[in-house]
């Protein structure tokens, strides 16, 4: 049934100042920026959060900037921006990719990085790109502002670090992965717009090994996953399982079938509406391994 | 109760309402301007998408539908009824027309709205672009081939 829109109130301080000691005066107001999840909760009449706090407008959460060894995004970048972005296109084609396959035009033209990290849906988008970029969050409040890396971010299903009378503020990534081969793939219902069954973000530097000249083998990995677990998560045991394997035709079966093993006891997909666990975790495998042949290529 | 001024095609107009009423509903409750339709309520089928300027002179699409009317406060909005130039269709209405795009009407608001976004971005679309553009807008009549021939028209005539 519809929400009466009557009984929710909805504020909007006109900078980013004021919009923070109102919060630290009402911590239970609940931010809103573009409405993409929470508008969709009042349409059908379950948004219990009744007291809004519009930080949509605040063009100090909206920029990109960019130093020589991060790019940091505000909260309030749409996906939009990310998308028109050339130097996250260039240096970042995970989390580019990410933006491109989050929802449609409309959508992306509303919905913001921030958001999505925040409202912490195990299925969101953009975070296993984040994760294997290794992002670190700044998040702000009236009473200062503290950095933190993203991976300890999410404690819990739709439960973050986040502080009473905290927003977060901004995404940095560091600009260290152009040599990184980078695979992503999302897995939904169909291509446009669906919300992904399993999707992964992965990373990996292969070059030749120390004690093995002229033999290719896996220097640094990192694998960011959607839906396998309660919150958005680095499949870090898969990472360790597989660290310095040679990339050879001869031993990719066994790296493969490694990964798999342990990719089974990191994740804990469940059964949904979207999807069952059964369907995420073989696909999920299959991903894995499409990533692992992708390394074969030449570099 | 909020008073909140926008400009909805080409009007300033200013509305009282709740904050967290629906642009969706103050456009077809409040200003009479039904062009705008109600199909999913979630941002999914793009029957009530608008344009929405908030004053950078860009017009994004936008799902009416997942805006609290406060946060179009000082925005330009165009629907379907701005679009026609005095009795005159627009000529991706026209195209729609000829072409067959609409069927029973439902998408198409939404739809040419997203074309019109579309053909801001990419005046000459490939068809990977048309099919990405209005990916956020269903059609359950036309099964769509229509539809990317009137777009396809609509380019070719602005270009």
């Amino acid at each position: 049934m519809r929400s009466n829109v009557t009984d929710y109130s909805l504020i909007a301080p006109a900078t980013l100042t004021a919009a923070l000691q109102t919060l630290a005066s009402d911590p239970t107001l609940t931010p809103i920026a573009g409405g993409t999840e929470l508008m969709v909760a009042l349409s059908a009449g379950r948004l219990p959060q009744k007291r809004l706090l519009s930080i949509n407008h605040l063009k100090e959460l909206r920029f990109i900037s960019v130093t020589p060894e991060t790019i940091t995004l505000g909260s309030g970048t749409t996906f939009t921006d990310i998308r028109g972005h050339a130097g996250i296109a260039s240096d970042f084609p995970l989390l580019a990719q990410a933006a491109s396959w989050t929802g449609s035009i409309a959508n992306q033209n509303r919905g913001t990085l921030g958001g999505n990290i925040v409202n912490a849906s195990p299925a969101a988008d953009s975070p296993p790109a984040l994760l294997a970029y290794d992002a670190d969050l700044t998040l702000i409040s009236a009473a200062g502002t503290r950095t933190m890396p993203y991976r300890p971010f999410h404690l819990g299903y739709k439960k973050t670090a986040l502080a009473p009378g905290e927003l977060l503020h901004s995404i940095t990534i560091p600009r260290k992965f152009a040599a990184y081969r980078a695979y992503t793939r999302k897995v939904g219902t169909r291509n446009a717009q669906a919300i992904s069954k399993v999707a992964l973000a992965c990373l990996a530097l292969v070059t030749d090994g120390p004690d093995n000249p002229g033999i290719r083998q896996i220097q640094d990995i990192r694998i960011g996953a959607a839906s396998l677990r309660e919150f958005p998560t680095r499949c870090t045991a898969t990472e360790q399982a597989i660290l310095n394997h040679p990339i050879l035709r001869e031993t990719l079966p066994a790296t493969i079938a490694a990964a798999r093993a342990a990719l089974a006891t990191e994740a804990r997909p469940i059964d949904d509406i979207r999807s069952t666990a059964r369907y995420r975790a073989a696909v999920a495998g299959n991903l894995l391994e499409e990533f692992l042949h992708s390394l074969q290529g030449a570099s | 109760m909020s008073a909140i001024t926008l400009t909805v095609n080409g009007q300033r107009t200013t509305v009282n309402a709740a904050p967290m009423k629906r642009l969706l509903d103050v456009l077809r409750e409040d200003l009479h301007l039904t062009g705008a339709k109600e199909g999913c309520g979630e941002g999914e089928c793009g029957s009530c998408s608008v344009l929405m300027d908030g004053g950078d002179g860009q017009a994004e699409l936008v799902n009416s539908c997942l805006i609290p009317i406060l946060q179009a406060e000082g925005t330009c909005i165009t629907t379907i009824e701005g679009l026609e130039h005095g009795h005159n269709l627009d000529p991706i209405q026209q195209c729609f027309l000829e072409k067959g795009g609409a069927q029973c009407g439902i998408c198409t608001p939404g739809m040419i709205l997203a074309t019109h976004h579309l053909l801001d971005k990419y005046p000459q679309p490939t068809l990977a672009q048309i099919q990405e553009g209005l990916a956020g807008n269903l059609c359950r009549c036309t099964g769509y081939m229509r539809i990317f021939d009137a777009v396809q028209q609509a380019a070719t005539k602005s270009g």
